[in-house]
């Protein structure tokens, strides 16, 4: 057991004790090492301004090297909302940290200033940042790939374009030799911790009013949750992080579930997905996105590269929040969870752990250990729509997932998971009762219209009316029927039509389906 | 040696630093290790007396240093710019939901802030109006309407075959700079104060800073290096956060800072104003629009602010690119129970034009033609016709017009008739979304509407060495107004760029600044630097052309060398040897902008000293099942005059363009029915991302010859014309909700909501009278 925190920052060990678990990386950068680079834009993990790399090994460098991997996986996070013993055991990149040993900029900078990139300069770091990730990860040359590499980072001033051209100016470029030696250099320090996974590596700070326990095994989580029951579960913080930096609320004690080896997961067998509590979205969409292709833009429009990076699929299930974008589609998959109290297990359906708003079918001392997804069978479909004002990186004022089976253009079976249209993520289980027996051909019929307005009375809110929600739940209904009908995702007007493997975190998809 | 190019793409001046991150803002500045941080308190009523505020528990919350509030300002208990209405704290009644009531003094930002939230405000509430329609009911106008132009106007109205009325709901829109506000006070001798501020606007903190504190101007130096992102949210705005933490020094005799957070920064400062624009136009079958009668309601929040100088730019916009001979316009100040709102790129102008261009669109939707028809039909002569010069509805001759040339370049160059024929053709077969092409002009004044604030001054010192140490009044929020200035300086000196040193903004150097506002800063302070350098290149060549037996008149400085003839000697040792002469190397440049003139009561003059154009080109595409729209291509052409770094000009133009793609899109500012913000943050206040740019985006600069007014070598102003250029996204949503009904007559921001909701309205079977 260990209870100092002890990571690499630009290349130095840092062995961090007395400081407040709750600090963010974020505020302990600027206020503790004077490494003003790294902005505060929002706090909440929306902007991008504080966007730095972190790094972790990626399995057996060997291995991995042979198949033209490289052997760490790095990913652009938000310090905002990162808490500092969450980092133990990393590697992490600032902004000061790209230049090479005599001051050269790296090729990401280089790119930037070339393209005129770069005007106010406040967003910039985190633009650098996120763009460094994108180049150790492999840059196509395609401006989706782009779009969807910078999806979290606001700029106010260029309009993106200048942003853009640097990016797509460093398709396919090899790093210099000085920045090849110290990706090097990291990745000696990372195989020295990661090796690292018996209990002793567990992490356990005990301040004088602030706790935080990061085990490393499902055992020592079981024993840890039975033995403060009131503790908060955080995981990649994307939710959490907030509850500290804008509500300023005091949370006494946390146990990260981030490292526990059983968690991070992803099986596949001949029916089910099983999906470990802490699979971030972005290693969770690449093992998926050959299983459930229909959930391809939504995961694309999930957060941003940086949520996702961070977030986790059960986290966004456990927090149980109306407009999760998560729920609807693992409602429409019917999906179970799985829950763990000192290594008792019991699998409850998703549709029965939504009880109300803020509150799920989970007990102290439980937590959620996986998701269980069935498999689409023969003449199975899945469709997913996602209404927000912006594409990317915004909350759903609608979700509706749809999974169906038809038969000769006639629906057979229906299940519809929506968000945004009650206090919690909800089937809309009259409506799906009327259109059974629908031809797909044939439009939407009245009974399934007021069916909907049977299932749901939604809210008005700064994210939409309850009347627009009303009325574009019904159109998705229609845009879903045409779609089936068609058998295509063909209509959309967000950019990708269907996903392809994000070459951006090629990595992670081979460590996931190796696992 | 660098070459200094002047007229060329050189990289934004702290380029490098940006990418390193070690470009300084605010926040991000040495702080001494005694220093405090301070936190609002703000109001949670829109409209109330303050019947107690109880701060016991902010000061028994750890780490609390003190409390400030109105009591403890021994000055005026002011931060507003012009009409003294803005109290620093409210002072026994708030006036809108975020008001600022008091300060915590804190050993840490979180101390500070943990602590605010423990103060006990009582409240009586009183009615509060909130919208431009309660305001409008109640009459609650911050002054009488003002009135420009014909005053016959139904008569003239009368006359025409068609009559057009209508009216357009535009939203606000906040103005998201990514570096919030922020100000650092650090405590000089005998009561003197120096502050590090994000502002566009130094010398009015410095007067604010002053007031508060009872102090004389030259007691309180104010410094700004850079902003991240100023937009015009920093042109007043700056003044309360430098006062609050002015004032804290002066309670506790230690540096303090305040550093708005997101949620404090969105619910605190004005943002750009919503106006509602009813009309009524009368035209004739070819439509030419023979008379026009504007009537602008603006939410102005609780105070003035700026805003009768931003409803002065909307009426003077109003008209846009047309010669209409009878225009009246009517402007109403609406006094709101909301943040007061501020300056935004634009100033008025993108608001008044968007009527305009809603009017030429629906104009030419009655008479089923190509919009384009009744643009070119009215718009003011290029300044190369014969009937150059028309007049504005203020008096202003247009002599320097260059619409009519740029819009027939465009319309060629963006193959509008083809594409708009084509988009036609698809939606007449359209199934679940339908597609649209606009185009809108922009006619934007340059010069602030207020004469008196067209002056800027420079500071200029030349060293032995033969480096040079710039500075004037300007300030740089990312525009590459120091780049450009640099280029001046150096171009006017015959040296690289690298040997002048800009030095941040400060009133201690050049005094009695204007804000860098009204896209002004290039024409001004560039043009003072260029006047300083003028006197110390004459100074220097009177001094050594005698010693090289020429004369000053010929003394050329080029190459980084001084030229006598075919003799040259360095720029260096000519400085060495004019301080050996005793020859001073320090000067000041000043700059006015002549023949301007605008009078308020008669309503009538020439308040701009040129005119900026441009012109786009939007195509886009909505789901008509969804509401949900892309802006699939964007074809801008713009006029910078002889653009002093076309890659400077082209960054404003786009990311102006973007900026106003968010204003009439996604960009929704949400109050809730109390009058809270609900947008308060970017979870739920929604700037363009990166993949809301259109898909193909051309952005040309026009090349006119330069300007036809004498400005800096023949530039013209970029920093607020390019935003109107997204108004062609209007008239694009328009045109492809167009045929499903009556004309939309949308109203913005073009929410997919908004969108969804106009489609269904229009498709409704209509009702039988």
């Amino acid at each position: 057991m260990r209870t100092n925190i002890s990571f690499f920052l630009n290349g130095v060990e840092q062995i961090v004790s007395d400081v407040r678990p709750d600090t963010t990386l974020l505020n302990w950068l600027r206020l503790e090492k004077s490494l003003s680079g790294t902005k505060e834009g929002c706090a909440e993990g929306d902007c991008g301004a504080c966007t730095v790399v972190v790094a972790e090994a990626n399995g057996n460098s060997q291995k991995h090297l042979a198949k033209g991997v490289r052997p760490i996986k790095a990913k652009a996070v938000n310090a905002c909302i990162l808490f500092l013993p969450m980092l133990d055991g990393l590697s992490v990149t600032t902004v000061e940290g790209l230049a090479g040993p005599n001051g050269e900029l790296h090729p990401v900078q280089e790119a930037i200033i070339t393209h005129h990139g770069a005007q106010c300069g406040f967003c910039t770091p985190g633009f650098v940042m996120s763009l460094y990730a994108g180049f150790l990860n492999g840059l196509d040359g395609s401006e989706q790939q782009i779009n969807h590499l910078f999806a979290g980072n606001l700029c106010r001033c260029t309009g993106y374009g200048p942003l853009v051209k640097a990016a797509l100016s460093l398709a396919h470029q090899t790093p210099p030799d000085w920045a090849n030696a110290r990706l090097e250099a990291e990745w000696l320090y990372l195989q020295s911790v990661s090796a690292a996974t018996d209990p002793k590596y567990d992490l356990a700070i005990e301040g004088p009013d602030q706790a935080f326990y990061a085990p490393t095994s499902l055992s020592a989580l079981e024993h840890l949750s039975c033995a403060y029951p009131d503790a908060t579960f955080v995981a990649g913080a994307t939710d959490i992080g907030l509850w500290v930096t804008k509500q300023h609320r005091q949370i006494n004690r946390f146990i990260a579930i981030g490292r526990v080896v059983e968690l991070k997961e992803i099986s596949k067998t001949e029916t089910q997905i099983l999906i470990g509590a802490v699979v971030s979205h972005s290693d969770a969409m690449l093992a998926l996105a050959d299983v459930y292709p229909g959930l391809a833009e939504v995961w694309l429009r999930f957060g941003s590269m940086q949520v996702r990076n961070s977030g986790t699929v059960g986290g966004n299930i456990a927090n149980g929040s109306p407009i999760g974008d998560m729920s609807p589609c693992l409602l429409a998959l019917n999906a179970e969870v799985t829950l763990n109290k000192g290594g008792k297990r019991r699998q409850v359906p998703l549709k029965d752990f939504f009880v109300a708003y803020g509150k799920q079918d989970r007990q102290k001392e439980e937590f959620l250990e996986n998701l269980i997804l069935p498999r689409l069978g023969k003449a199975e479909h899945l469709y997913a729509y996602k209404i927000s004002k912006r594409f990317d990186q915004d909350i759903s004022a609608v979700l509706m997932a749809a999974w169906l089976k038809h038969d000769q253009g006639k629906i057979k079976e229906l299940r519809l998971g929506f968000g945004g249209m009650a206090a919690i993520p909800s089937r809309a289980l009259r409506t799906e009762e009327a259109l059974i027996g629908h031809d797909l051909n044939q439009p939407l019929p009245t009974e399934a219209i007021s069916a909907l307005a049977q299932d749901f009375q939604p809210i008005t809110d700064m994210r939409a009316s309850s009347e627009y929600r009303m009325a574009v739940a019904e159109n998705l209904l229609r845009k879903m029927l045409f779609e089936a009908a068609a058998d295509d995702h063909g209509m959309r007007l967000y950019s990708s039509p269907l996903i392809k493997p994000d070459p951006l975190a090629s990595a992670a998809l081979i460590e996931a389906s190796d696992a | 040696m660098r070459e200094n190019r002047l007229f060329a793409s050189d990289r934004h001046d702290s380029a490098v630093l940006y990418v390193t991150g070690q470009a300084k803002f605010t926040d991000d500045l040495p702080f001494p290790a005694d220093g405090l941080h301070i936190a609002l308190g703000l109001s949670d009523k829109a409209h109330a007396l303050i019947t107690g505020c109880d701060v016991t528990a902010c000061l028994a919350s750890p780490g609390v240093v003190t409390v400030l509030t109105a009591a403890d300002i021994p000055g005026v208990n002011d931060a507003s710019p012009v009409a003294g209405d803005d109290p620093v704290f409210a002072d026994g009644k708030v006036e809108y939901h975020g008001q600022a009531i008091f300060a915590v003094v804190a050993e840490s930002a979180k101390a500070a802030r943990m602590a605010v939230q423990k103060a006990i405000v009582s409240y009586e509430e009183l009615p509060a109006c909130l919208t431009i329609d309660d305001a409008l009911r109640e009459n609650h106008l911050l002054e009488a309407p003002y009135t420009i132009g014909c005053e016959d106007i139904d008569a003239k109205l009368r006359q025409a075959p068609h009559l057009l009325t209508g009216q357009i709901d535009i939203g606000g829109q906040e103005h998201f700079y990514l570096e919030g506000q922020a100000a650092m006070a650090l405590p000089g001798e005998a009561g003197d104060l120096v502050l590090r501020v994000s502002s566009q606007h130094p010398t009015e903190v410095q007067h604010k800073v002053a007031r508060a504190l009872g102090l004389a101007y030259h007691a309180v130096t104010v410094e700004v290096r850079r902003m991240g992102g100023g937009f015009g949210g920093k042109e007043s705005q700056g003044n309360l956060p430098a006062i609050v933490a002015a004032l804290a020094v002066k309670k506790t005799g230690r540096p303090a800072k305040l550093i708005y957070d997101r949620d404090e920064d969105m619910r605190v400062t004005g943002k750009r104003h919503d106006l509602r624009i009813s009309y009524r136009v009368g035209y004739d079958d070819t439509g030419r629009i023979l008379a026009m009668d504007v009537d602008q309601a603006l939410r102005c929040g609780m105070s003035f602010d700026l805003s009768q100088a931003i409803a002065e730019r909307a009426m003077l916009h109003a008209e846009n690119c047309y010669f209409i001979e009878d225009v009246r316009v009517t402007s109403r100040l609406c006094k709101t129970h909301t943040p007061s709102n501020t300056a935004f790129r634009g100033f008025g102008g993108p608001q008044g034009m968007l009527g305009m261009e809603r009017i030429i669109d629906e104009v030419a939707a009655h008479l089923r033609v190509d919009p384009m028809q009744v643009r070119q039909r009215n718009y003011y002569a290029d300044h190369d016709e014969p009937e150059a010069g028309q007049h504005t509805p203020y008096g202003q001759p247009v002599k320097d017009g260059l619409i009519r040339a740029m819009t027939k370049d465009l319309l060629a160059s963006s193959d509008y008739y083809a594409r708009r024929k084509e988009i036609e053709a698809f939606n007449r077969t359209a199934t679940w979304c339908r597609k649209g092409i606009g185009f809108s002009p922009v006619k934007f004044g340059i010069s602030f509407n207020k004469t008196f604030l067209n002056q800027a001054g420079a500071l200029l010192h030349i060293y032995t060495d033969g480096s040079v140490h710039l500075n004037h009044g300007g300030t740089e929020m990312g525009q590459g107004l120091y780049t450009k200035v640099r280029q001046i300086c150096a171009h006017a000196f015959g040296i690289s760029d690298d040997m002048v040193k800009i030095t941040a903004t400060t009133t201690g150097k050049v005094p009695n600044t204007s804000a860098t506002a009204a896209s002004s800063g290039t024409d001004l302070n560039g043009m003072a630097t260029a006047n300083a350098a003028e006197t110390l290149k004459g100074r220097m060549a009177e001094y050594l052309a005698p010693l090289y037996q020429s004369d000053p008149a010929s003394v050329r400085f080029h190459e980084g060398k001084l030229w006598f003839g075919d003799t040259a000697i360095s720029f260096a040792e000519a400085a060495m040897q004019c301080w050996q002469g005793r020859v001073s190397l320090s000067a000041t440049g000043f700059y006015a902008t002549p023949d301007i003139h605008w009078d308020r009561e008669a309503k009538q003059g020439s308040p701009f000293y040129y005119f900026a154009y441009g012109a786009a080109v939007t195509e886009v595409v909505v789901d008509l099942l969804t509401g949900e729209s892309r802006v699939e291509r964007a074809d801008i052409l713009h006029d910078a005059g002889a653009s002093l770094n076309p890659a400077i000009d082209l960054g404003q133009i786009e990311g102006g363009y973007i900026q106003g793609l968010g204003w009439l899109t996604t960009e929704e500012v949400v109050y809730s029915a109390d009058g809270r913000l609900l947008t308060h943050a970017p979870s739920t206040y929604k700037i363009p991302a990166c993949s809301d740019r259109p898909k193909q985006i051309h952005v040309a600069l026009y090349d006119s010859g330069g300007n036809l007014s004498d400005t800096i070598h023949k530039s013209k102003a970029v920093g607020e014309p390019p935003f109107m250029l997204a108004i062609s996204i209007y008239g694009a949503m328009s045109h492809a909700l167009d045929g499903l009904g009556e004309y939309p007559q949308l109203n913005t921001p073009m929410t997919a909501e908004n969108l969804l909701m106009t489609a269904n309205r229009l498709r409704a079977p209509r009702k039988s009278n």
